[in-house]
């Protein structure tokens, strides 16, 4: 079926109608390119917007006390929610599923100096589940860890730009150095990497949680609670939540529909609706793409049909000879095909090409970042061409196997 | 070799019913060499692609080397045809695209002769119409005998049981006309093979051993030359 003598016949037919072929062909190319480049957009848009989510775990959720607003069980509004280490233990008690907790307090933007060198860093002290939950990458040394948090211990674990401000670069001379965090010293006992784009995110200082309650605040205050859903659900997720927030509800006596008595951040809805909204612009990029081939295929098969008009004595000649309908219909589908493919091919290599390109040249913005055609798109498409020329091939080819010997030779 | 009897056709185009063969018989043999005469519009073309298996019938039987041609699909009919026919044109018929080896090795390629045997043996035929060195040509660098000695080749290379050739001298001149036809008188002694010409010119027609003429869908004469 698929003899080299009759890809050798293909070629001979091809080569002596360039100009045919090239017109045939460059419709398909320009299809697939932009079909590539499409998609290498969508995939730049998706890229950016990801960006943004970085500096913190997929299916992490942050519920911070707030102030209520809503009038409940004959308590006035404006009340302070005061979160307390209990608060932390009844939610790690209540929900089920999550793979890290942590409890936090907002110590904010505070005076750190080593020496003589000193700048303002945000503080945030922490359980060391922490370190999961904000994905944060150790460089050198380690996080927090429990026993920090049993001894209160005064250690802290920094961001690379804090240890670069601090330590003017030598990362040997910050390790096992006390640093000076509102008048106490800590030991410094790691260097991270946040992946956070915000700045207040690199020039970040962990200290254990229990140890900053003791130096800094003399109680069992906490100000946040986080914690992620591990392999739930997005709906068993969405139940941890609730749970978590009527468990709070209780203990602090505020409306379970109170917004503001609780602040929550839930990231993994963020996540699923942008995934929803890119898996809508895909589809939308693919059916613009389809649309783009389909005319492509239009056109090579329009340009087929002229084509075997034209050569409808060259097949009345050959069937005169004994061509069967099944060899002059493989003929004119596998030439479809060849010019699609290579045509196609080509167009495929210029878009990634021109992705490349912009990918390399272009600054990487806040929404788009790296337009990249992977190897499932370039499949993709391989497989959308060889159907494409198929499609393109089979009308004319049925058309040319229909034709009679007769009248075709008769044609003068 | 062929043997028809009572052969009927009729071409219908919308209401008009065209009765173009109304009862063909006829006989050759194997290596009869017979000229078909006849005015244009008398049928002797739709006779001879009737023989070429290129149109069915609609009545009478055909039988041809033994074997009964009757409803064949087209698959079947391609194949009766590479193998006992050889067609030669009065306009050549040659793929414009393709030199004079690769047109005379064509039929080859339909027996899935491999391509470098099929143009060595098409080298041998075009020696022997001694158009060697014009081997590598595309037809449109030819005269028109040079074409014709090409078609001939062609119909040859399958070596077939019988040759129908339609006017192939009609777009020759009287020289080179002559010449085609010492071509084919020579094939047909030499290899026995059964020709079947349908021409218009007395003189083509008076080197075949047999003339039958056919005047509105009927053999009205037979003469032996």
């Amino acid at each position: 079926m698929f003899s080299i003598d009759r890809w050798q016949e293909i070629y001979s037919t091809i080569r002596k109608n360039k100009l045919r072929t090239f017109l045939t062909g460059f419709s398909v190319a320009w299809g697939i390119f932009m079909l590539i480049i499409l998609l290498g957009s969508g995939n730049g848009l998706e890229n950016g917007v990801k960006e943004e989510f970085k500096g913190g775990a997929m299916n992490g959720i942050w519920i911070s006390s707030g102030v209520t607003s809503v009038q409940y069980k004959g308590l006035k509004t404006g009340r302070e929610i005061k979160f307390t280490d209990q608060d932390y233990k009844l939610i790690k008690n209540s929900i089920k599923g999550y793979d890290h907790i942590s409890a936090r307090l907002f110590l904010g933007n505070v005076l750190v100096s080593y020496n003589t060198e000193y700048g303002n860093f945000f503080v945030s002290p922490s359980h060391p589940d922490y370190g999961y939950i904000k994905e944060i990458q150790v460089l050198k040394g380690r996080f927090l860890n429990q026993i920090d948090i049993r001894e209160c211990r005064k250690v802290a674990a920094i961001g690379e730009k804090v240890q670069s401000l601090l330590f003017k670069g030598k990362d040997s001379l910050a390790m096992e150095k006390y640093i000076n965090i509102k008048g106490v010293p800590f030991k410094v006992v790691g260097i991270f990497r946040d992946f956070g784009r915000d700045d207040s995110e690199q020039k970040r200082i962990y200290i254990p949680i229990t140890t900053a309650q003791k130096v800094f605040y003399g109680s069992n205050v906490i100000n946040q609670i986080s914690f992620t859903t591990g392999s739930a659900t997005p709906e068993e997720a969405d139940a941890m939540l609730r749970k978590a927030k009527m468990t709070l509800s209780r203990s602090h006596t505020f409306s379970p529909d109170d917004p503001r008595a609780i602040d929550i951040m839930n990231k993994s809805e963020g996540v699923r609706r942008f995934n929803a909204l890119f898996a809508g612009i895909r589809l939308f990029i693919w059916i613009i793409g389809i649309g783009t081939i389909i005319a492509g295929i239009v056109g090579v098969s329009n340009i087929m049909m002229i084509s075997v008009k034209e050569r409808t004595k060259e097949i009345g000649i050959r069937k005169t000879l004994g061509a069967t309908p099944a060899s002059i219909i493989m003929l004119i589908m596998q030439e479809a095909i060849l010019i699609t493919g290579f045509a196609g091919y080509i167009g495929l290599v210029l878009g990634v090409g021109l992705l490349e390109l912009i990918s390399k040249n272009m600054p990487p913005s806040d929404f788009f970042r790296n337009p990249e055609a992977n190897f499932a798109i370039a499949l993709g498409a391989t497989v959308l061409l060889i159907i494409a020329g198929g499609l393109a091939g089979l009308f004319p080819a049925l058309k040319a196997a229909a034709i009679r010997p007769i009248e075709a030779l008769r044609e003068e | 070799m062929i043997n028809i009897s009572n052969i009927h056709k009729t071409y219908v185009t919308g209401n008009n019913k065209l009765h173009v063969l109304k009862g063909i018989n006829l006989r050759v043999e194997a290596g009869e060499m017979i000229s078909v005469m006849g005015a244009s519009g008398s049928g002797k073309s739709t006779l001879l692609n009737i023989l070429g298996i290129l149109d069915n019938h609609d009545h009478g039987e055909y039988i041809l080397n033994g074997i009964r041609i009757e409803n064949l699909n087209e698959r079947k009919a391609a194949q009766l045809r590479n193998k006992y026919l050889g067609f030669v044109f009065q306009s050549f018929n040659l793929v414009s695209f393709k030199n004079a080896m690769e047109n005379v090795a064509l039929p080859l390629y339909y027996q899935s002769v491999k391509r470098k045997k099929r143009n060595a043996i098409a080298m041998e035929f075009l020696e022997r119409m001694g158009l060697s060195e014009w081997a590598q040509h595309l037809p449109n660098e030819l005269s028109g005998g040079q074409k014709q000695r090409i078609a001939i080749a062609r119909a040859l290379i399958a070596k077939p049981k019988v040759i129908l050739a339609d006017e192939p001298t009609g777009a020759l001149d009287s020289v080179t006309s002559q010449e085609v036809m010492d071509i084919l008188t020579d094939i047909n002694k030499k290899e026995n093979i059964t020709m079947l010409i349908v021409t218009h010119e007395h003189d083509i027609a008076k080197r075949t051993q047999k003339t039958i003429r056919i005047t509105d869908g009927m053999i009205t004469e037979t003469v032996i030359n």
